[in-house]
């Protein structure tokens, strides 16, 4: 199909405004796209510098009795990846992803706070800084968790954990002021027609991932001021000799904790209920159950903390109602996997980049999400509790989930954000290559963790039978960050020499195909009425209808 | 087949694809437990997998394969498929009450374990009362990095790091901890309980078999985390009425030792200071 870029524009844009240029135009720009972009390049880093702080733990466990990494390294180490990872990955990227498609989706020309909106970028990237200043002195070594005692300043004086409280209350305002920006565009800022029926599932997924935030960050913004006050100024919040608990911590953290997995998964959720329509042409199978699935996981996901806590000293009773309604979130989830299942089913699969990971990321899913139907048992999670288990799991859930989620988002919207493709050729090797390094680095560790081995632990001895796993695990993990590195030369590549995109390379169903890539800065000159929930079959209806010839797409069949 | 090879060897797999087992029957009820909710994983797992890749390969596009369904959904299907999820995860629940009692409360000691007119103490715990059984109830103490026992009794009883037991016994375990969060593990012998200052945690064994089973702190709690190991002897109950009996020695040596220095200490203190 080399006749895209001949073939009549269906845009009605007229002249396109002279953009600016230059670095000070991007440290002053209020514009969604480029506030977007930044945060995706930012997330990228953090992702890189996390993957980077794994691997080395990886070295240091590939052996037992290994001596490379010193214990207060490791646990340094552990709490940068841990921390990095979430507060600085997987829940900004989210963010950044949302920042530019929520308006184009929806048929806005910005944000509803454009200068809020670039605010919650720069409190996001000073965050990370104020975080990562912490390896010039004392870098933190509580854990992403910071488990009160350990975090006192009578276990931990120097200033590592203060960094991580800053880096608590940055990103968390940042996620909390762009939360509330982006609830204010979806509610007052859609194209004329697009009633909550009408709206694409992305964009319904970040709008639950907004108002969660909105209601899970104030518990971790109290709890770290707690934190802080213990530290400096003599209060014993979570100190037992001055009538403190350290399980208020545990609540308080977990309160927040759990919807914050929601917060990083619903998201990704939205981007392959994006993917899988347009990638089988065929309409998403029960729009309105993934749609209530959504409220409903985000709805159970607000009382389900306890589950993190089923060891701690707690009435049997009190861990019984947190494995039921643990037990209940599999029901909405399960309808999910379905629906995208039933959504393949009959389709005529067009097997490009982002069909492959959204593929992955299904069946990558159902693994975290079986582990955790079983972790919910609670007599069961005594065994597994903590455990490299329930490292194995969180990665099934976060990264072959949400990080396969956001490769698939990656790959399906480049072209619409850089106006070139990526290489196809290079997404599949990164596919593939991530896909059995996944697998080998932490299928292995179910059975490290069934067999005692605690998670945490920056050595071990031959003695426990620990090694095989531990090697495989390192040679898998090294096999996924080669696989991470082939997307990022992908990117590098495709951003200077990949093939003209053109307005909707993949025949997308989203109003952001409407638009040129990459989007002028006002993104739409006439906003067109929605009629359905797939505006862009009309659209295209139409000029059919009105040219005689249907428009192209790279994403069909190789003729 | 993964199913087949369960049901035939559960002590074989154990540590590979179940939760260790062997020490004490509330490890064994745990695996067994986790197997059934593994049968059912394993069930849904290959159901939906087999779906999933079926669908990727069967419905590729084809030069001439059928046009792509325009369906957009199914309610009977749908709502078929929200019950089904809700049945097996009830289904999952009631299992698991079922199991729950065996794995919480502690049974009675048994005909060979430590008899009462011992020398250690034993006493009725008082959350669950065993039926007529007799428990020996052991105070797990963690503190970076390492583990202290007390056992009960008029004079003092404590050990470090080892725990020894005496077998045919039900050990009942009050667990706190002094400094940070900690969590006492020993694989075989079930799972684990948080040790947290200002809280007492409760967890039980009773070990068959006489031997040594080890263990870790499962709770980060400072850069020593990975040393702080944990291990329980177990023996026979005149092993270990020996065993108490020379370890009660022995601190009573170090006590009265300890006495005798500072005596010497103040005595010397007294001659430079005159």
């Amino acid at each position: 199909m080399s006749a895209v870029g001949a073939r009549p524009e269906i845009v009605m844009h007229g002249q396109i405004p002279e953009r600016r240029t230059g670095w000070t135009s991007w440290l002053t720009t209020t514009d969604h796209k480029r506030i977007g972009i930044m945060y995706l390049f930012a997330t990228f880093l953090f992702f890189i510098l996390g993957g980077v702080e794994a691997l080395l733990m990886r070295l240091q466990l590939a052996q037992a009795d290994s001596t490379l990494i010193e214990p207060s390294n490791y646990n340094a180490l552990v709490s940068m990846h841990g921390t990095t990872m979430i507060f600085l990955f997987v829940v900004p990227v989210m963010a950044g992803f949302a920042n530019y498609f929520v308006p184009l989706m929806i048929g806005a020309r910005d944000m509803a706070f454009p200068r809020l909106n670039a605010l919650s970028f720069w409190l996001l990237l000073f965050g990370g800084i104020a975080f990562y200043a912490s390896l010039l002195y004392t870098p933190p070594t509580a854990g992403w968790t910071s488990y009160a005692p350990l975090s006192d300043d009578a276990f931990l004086p120097d200033g590592g954990i203060d960094a991580w409280i800053f880096l608590i209350h940055l990103t968390g305002l940042s996620s909390l002021v762009g939360a509330i920006n982006f609830v204010a565009t979806i509610h007052n800022m859609r194209a004329k027609g697009m009633g909550w029926g009408r709206m694409p599932l992305f964009v319904w997924t970040i709008l639950i991932y907004s108002y969660l935030l909105i209601l899970a960050l104030p518990a971790i913004a109290a709890a770290v001021t707690m934190l802080l006050t213990d530290r400096h100024f003599g209060t014993a919040f979570f100190d037992v000799t001055g009538g403190g608990d350290p399980l208020l911590w545990q609540h308080l953290f977990w309160f927040f904790g759990h919807p914050e997995v929601y917060i990083m998964i619903l998201p990704a959720f939205g981007m392959i209920s994006e993917i899988l329509p347009v990638f089988s042409r065929k309409p998403i199978f029960g729009y309105k159950a993934i749609a209530a699935a959504t409220a409903a996981i985000a709805f159970l996901g607000m009382l389900v903390w306890g589950h993190h806590m089923f060891t701690t000293p707690t009435a049997t009773v009190v861990l019984a109602i947190f494995m039921i309604s643990s037990f209940a979130i599999a029901v909405p989830t399960g309808i999910k996997i379905f629906n995208w299942i039933a959504t393949l089913w009959r389709g005529s699969l067009v097997f490009k980049t982002p069909l492959y990971f959204a593929s992955g990321f299904i069946g990558l899913f159902v693994i975290g999400g079986i582990s955790g139907v079983m972790l919910a048992v609670f007599p069961v999670d005594w065994q597994l509790q903590d455990s490299y288990f329930v490292v194995a799991h969180i990665h099934y859930v976060l990264f072959g989930g949400s990080v396969f989620g956001i490769f698939a988002g990656l790959y399906y919207w480049f072209p619409k954000m850089s106006g070139r493709m990526m290489s196809e050729g290079l997404g599949k090797l990164s596919f593939w290559v991530m896909f059995v390094g996944f697998n080998l680095t932490f299928l292995v560790q179910h059975s490290a963790g069934l067999s005692g081995m605690p998670r945490r632990i920056y050595d071990y001895s031959a003695s426990t039978g620990w090694e095989g796993y531990n090697l495989a695990s390192t040679i898998g993990s090294f096999l996924l960050g080669i696989g991470v590195l082939i997307t990022v030369v992908n990117v590098l590549l495709s951003i200077k020499n990949g093939r003209k995109a053109g307005n909707d390379p993949w025949h997308g169903n989203t109003l952001e195909w409407f638009t040129p890539s990459p989007p002028p800065d006002n993104n739409f000159d006439v906003v067109p009425v929605v009629r359905s929930v797939e505006p862009m079959k009309d659209i295209r209806r139409e000029v059919v209808k009105r040219t005689g010839e249907p428009a192209g797409s790279v994403a069909e069949p190789v003729a | 087949m993964t199913a087949l090879l369960l049901a035939a060897a559960p002590a074989a797999m154990a540590g590979v694809v179940l939760p260790e087992r062997g020490g004490s029957p509330n490890a064994d009820d745990i695996s067994t437990l986790y197997s059934i909710t593994l049968y059912v994983a394993i069930v849904i797992f290959v159901g939906v997998e087999g779906t999933l890749i079926w669908a990727l390969v069967r419905f590729r596009r084809r030069r001439g394969g059928a046009p792509p369904a325009q369906i957009r959904g199914n309610t009977p299907l749908e709502i078929g498929w929200t019950v089904g999820a809700a049945v097996i995860v009830l289904a999952l629940a009631v299992i698991t009450f079922v199991y729950l009692p065996d794995i919480k409360n502690p049974p009675r000691s048994g005909p060979n374990g430590l008899q009462a007119s011992g020398s250690v103490e034993l006493a009725a715990i008082n959350q669950t009362a065993p039926p007529g059984g007799e428990v020996l109830e052991i105070g797990v103490n963690g503190q970076q990095y390492l583990w202290r026992y007390d056992y009960p009794g008029k004079e003092q009883l404590f050990s470090y790091h080892e725990m020894v037991v005496p077998t045919d016994t039900t050990v009942t375990l009050k667990i706190t901890s002094q400094d940070v969060a900690h969590s006492w593990w020993i694989p075989k012998l079930g799972g684990k309980a948080d040790a947290l200052p200002g809280h007492t945690n409760e967890t039980w064994f009773k070990i068959s078999k006489p031997g040594l089973y080890e263990g870790q702190c499962a709770e980060l709690c400072g850069d020593n985390h990975a040393d702080m190991r944990a291990a329980v002897r177990a023996v026979p109950p005149a092993e270990f009425e020996a065993w108490a009996r020379e370890q009660r020695a022995d601190i009573q040596d170090a006590r009265d030792g300890l006495a005798a220095q500072r005596r010497f200490r103040e005595r010397q203190a007294g001659g430079e200071d005159q």
